[in-house]
């Protein structure tokens, strides 16, 4: 069964909003400790990382916890790749024009999605549990991972994770995805009738 | 009752005793001066340390004190003067002076308003001129003057810093020959240097030198709008005494106020006239890239003598030993202050060219016209007080006169010449200073006196007491003090300067990937120990918290050893100190991304630890390290290095 119109330009908007991938960062990591007045802050791109890192490296040796270098990250080549495909499969749904190609594409979108938050939250897990035993702070029971989204409070810092701009475009375009694909489906059942 | 009775009687004793000078504080002068913990000073204080040498700078209207900027003396608190890096800063053709007496200080203008860019300040002694940077509060350049000695009526600047003029006190033979003091009259000359400024990057030279008659120059303002292209001077002894002065140079009833046309002699130098002449002098530079100062010997200066320079310059006659010399800010007027005199003279720049075009001239003083009085003055603001000092100017068309015998400040109409309002000080004030209040545009919100005596002011602290400030609210038609403070040094002249205008170029760091120094030590890796002849060179870095190496040995009694520390971080307030025991130099103090050095010869074997100064971290403590220093002749292995690569201790 053929896309209806709102379905085409749904996938036009998407691939526009994935695209801001590039232009803003995914995710923003906001640090804050009575000597750091103005915070410290961390963005995570679709291929880099910026911000204070330096420092955050700088302060995160006292607990032992590993320096964090964006050479560090093989995903910074397969995130933009893989996000790159799936934008070039996008048209090639609005070629074939059929609902089917744009469940599945919702789907490898949704899977991709998953793959990335699991791996995001692997990589706060490694950060905040593989220490130094040599390091110089040691706090029994204490280990230091990042929130994946939210508020925690770790020794003197207090943590907020949250998405950047390009994260809720991300996010945006799963939503819509997920509704369009109700809508094809409603559409398509209202004509069987 | 008897409660009353008690109360009568001691009063009326009080009444019998003479009024003591206790201040007289209205109601919400504490909330005036007052500037809540973590919030802001509304403006920039830069005041003269006197003997001290440096500069402090103080917030207002809240009077703490914000930082010690050293200049011309060594401040071993950070190792100004002592590091290698520093010490060139302190050279001249004397040798390292490693002290000096500031008097004075200007902030660079464009177009006769504060640009906050640098900060110049004088050494009065030995005579040179320093210029700070205002984004690291730094001292950057010191010039030496030849053909100098008290450098007083300096650092003054021309309405776009075209020229820091510096004119002589001391009178001196130019050319330092050897004659008699007697020989005052015939031998002895003031001189008064054009210090070109380069408007990008501030650094300074030495355009020309003016040579005028024997006679002590005190003070000096430039000219501002319609009298951009003047330069005013004051002056005392020219009856031209060489002893006792006290009596001898205050025989005349006037002395002069120099007025000199910078533009015309300005002009006349670039039609290549003037006399090169051999002198020698320091030129001190620091280099923000490569971390480290340097010390050229120049040879050269041109001479004019006022003699060749006819049409540039005049006397006008100014009663008895005027002091200062300053310019309101429309620079029309020019406010003498004969500090024996009990009456300011204000002068019209109008009446003056008048005068000039007129030849309006009652006789010459060594060949250069004198005008007359009456026909250059504006009028006389009679009976001020006693002993009138200098002028500072609000904006609002008044001018505030600091009154050294009489201890006060007097606010009078400048047009009308009124004396308008008066508030003691405590006590003996020199300089005030407004904010702004010698530019074109003065922030009339304050009026600060820096004075000499404090006596009771404070909690008393043996024999030697500090100097004071008061600060004066001087937005109302009242002046009313809300703040009394002491200060390092003895203060003379300020500089105030709406903290707008600078805070915000404030640098925090130094960039390590810029860092160009000799011996910087990119990362820890790189740390080493290199031995040349007797000579050790230690690429030492510092992050928090350790030093690498920090284990060293192989260095023997009598090596040159230089401490070539890099403070690795990149983060603002971070940085490291370092200090070596027994080292009779002194510490450092490191800024992120600066690279320093200390040289420390041991006398002596033995075990020498060092260690962070300045406490960095919760590991601060822990940031120290051995030097091993062997007896000459021995043969400890140079060996180094830190944690598992120092020295005997195996790898796992």
């Amino acid at each position: 069964m053929k896309l209806t119109k709102f379905g085409k330009v749904s996938v036009v908007l998407i691939i526009l909003f994935l695209a801001t991938l590039w232009k803003f960062p995914m995710w923003d990591i906001q640090l804050g400790a009575p000597q750091y007045p103005g915070g410290l802050s961390m963005q995570i791109w679709i291929n880099d990382l910026s911000g204070d890192v330096e420092v955050i490296n700088g302060l995160n040796h006292y607990i032992g916890m590993k320096t964090i270098h964006k050479e560090d990250f093989k995903e910074f080549v397969y995130l933009p790749l893989t996000m790159m495909i799936f934008m070039g499969l996008g048209l090639v749904v609005i070629l074939l024009n059929r609902k089917k190609f744009y469940y599945i594409w919702t789907g490898i979108f949704v899977i991709i999605g998953l793959m990335s938050f699991y791996d995001f939250y692997r990589w706060l897990y490694a950060y905040g549990h593989d220490l130094d035993p040599a390091a110089p702070l040691k706090v029994p029971g204490m280990s230091y991972q990042p929130p994946l989204l939210g508020y925690k409070k770790m020794l003197n810092f207090e943590v907020m994770s949250q998405p950047h701009i390009g994260g809720w475009f991300y996010i945006a375009a799963g939503v819509l995805m997920v509704f369009v694909c109700f809508y094809e489906w409603k559409k398509s059942k209202t004509l069987i009738k | 009752m008897y409660t009353m009775l008690g109360v009568g009687t001691f009063t009326a004793l009080q009444g019998c005793k003479m009024k003591n000078a206790e201040t007289v504080v209205s109601g919400n002068a504490a909330a005036k001066s007052y500037v809540a913990p973590g919030k802001y000073d509304e403006f920039y204080n830069f005041v003269s340390g006197g003997f001290s040498g440096q500069v402090a700078v103080y917030g207002l209207p809240s009077g703490r004190l914000l930082k010690v900027i050293p200049v011309f003396s060594v401040f071993p608190e950070n190792g100004y003067g002592y590091s290698e890096e520093t010490k060139p800063m302190l050279n001249t053709t004397a040798g390292e002076v490693p002290w000096d007496d500031q008097h004075h200080l200007t902030i660079s203008l464009t177009n006769g308003e504060q640009d906050g860019r640098w900060l110049f300040a004088n050494a009065n002694n030995t005579p040179r001129v320093a210029r700070i940077d205002l984004t690291t509060f730094k001292t950057v350049e010191i010039l030496q003057l030849p053909n100098s000695a008290g450098n007083h009526s300096s650092p003054y600047l021309t309405e776009n810093t075209e020229y820091v003029i510096a004119g002589t006190r001391f009178s001196v033979p130019v050319g330092d020959q050897d004659v008699p003091i007697s020989s005052f009259k015939e031998n002895f000359k003031s001189t008064v240097s054009f210090i070109s400024v380069d408007k990008e990057h501030g650094n300074m030279d030495i355009a020309f030198q003016v040579v005028l008659p024997g006679m002590d120059l005190d003070l000096s303002r430039g000219g501002k709008g319609p009298s951009h292209d003047w330069f005013f001077f004051s002056t005392y002894n020219t009856e031209q005494a060489h002893t006792l002065l006290e009596v001898n140079a205050s025989e005349k009833d006037k002395d002069f106020i120099v007025a000199m046309n910078w533009k015309k002699i300005e002009e006349y130098v670039k039609s290549g006239k003037g006399k090169k002449m051999q002198v020698e002098y320091a030129h001190n530079k620091h280099n923000e890239e490569t971390h480290q100062a340097t010390s050229e010997i120049e040879k050269e200066v041109i001479v004019l003598d006022h003699s060749e320079l006819k049409d540039m310059i005049y006397m006008i006659p100014c009663p008895k030993s005027p002091h200062g010399c300053d310019v309101d800010p429309t620079g029309q007027y020019i406010v003498g202050s004969g500090k024996l005199a009990a009456l300011i003279p204000v002068f019209s720049f109008d009446k003056l060219t008048k005068a000039i075009g007129a030849k309006d001239f009652e006789g010459e003083y060594h060949g250069i016209p004198v005008l007359k009085y009456e026909s250059v003055l504006h009028g006389e603001v009679k009976k001020p007080g006693l002993g009138p000092l200098h002028t500072e100017f609000d904006g609002k068309g008044f001018g505030y006169t600091s009154m050294f015998l009489s201890s006060e400040i007097v606010k009078w109409n400048i047009e009308t010449l009124e004396v308008v309002d008066r508030v003691p000080t405590y006590y003996s004030i020199g300089h005030l200073c407004i904010p702004g209040g010698d530019t074109k545009k003065p922030w009339g919100k304050y009026v600060i006196a820096y004075n000499k005596i404090t006596k009771d002011r404070y909690l008393p602290t043996g024999p030697e007491l500090a100097q004071s400030a008061q600060i004066y609210d001087i937005s109302g038609d009242k002046m009313e003090l809300i703040l009394d403070f002491p200060t390092i040094g003895e203060p003379h002249y300020a500089q105030g300067i709406a903290a707008s205008v600078i805070k915000d170029k404030s640098v925090k760091i130094y960039d390590i990937s810029k860092n160009r120094h000799e011996y910087v030590t990119m990362g820890e890796a790189k740390a080493k120990v290199v031995r040349t002849g007797n000579r050790v060179d230690i690429y030492m870095t510092a992050i928090r918290s350790h030093l690498a190496p920090d284990n060293i040995e192989g260095v023997y009694v009598g090596d040159e050893v230089y401490f070539h520390v890099t403070n690795l971080e990149q983060d603002w307030d971070v940085p490291h100190g370092f200090a070596i025991k027994n080292n009779p130099n002194a510490e450092l103090l490191i800024m992120p991304g600066e690279t320093s050095t200390l040289k420390f010869v041991p006398q002596k074997a033995g075990m020498y630890p060092f260690y962070c100064t300045d406490f960095c971290s919760a590991l601060h403590q822990e940031m120290q390290g051995y030097l091993r220093v062997s007896p000459k002749g021995s043969n400890v292995p140079l060996r180094f290095g830190t944690g598992e690569s120092a020295p005997g201790v195996a790898a796992k």
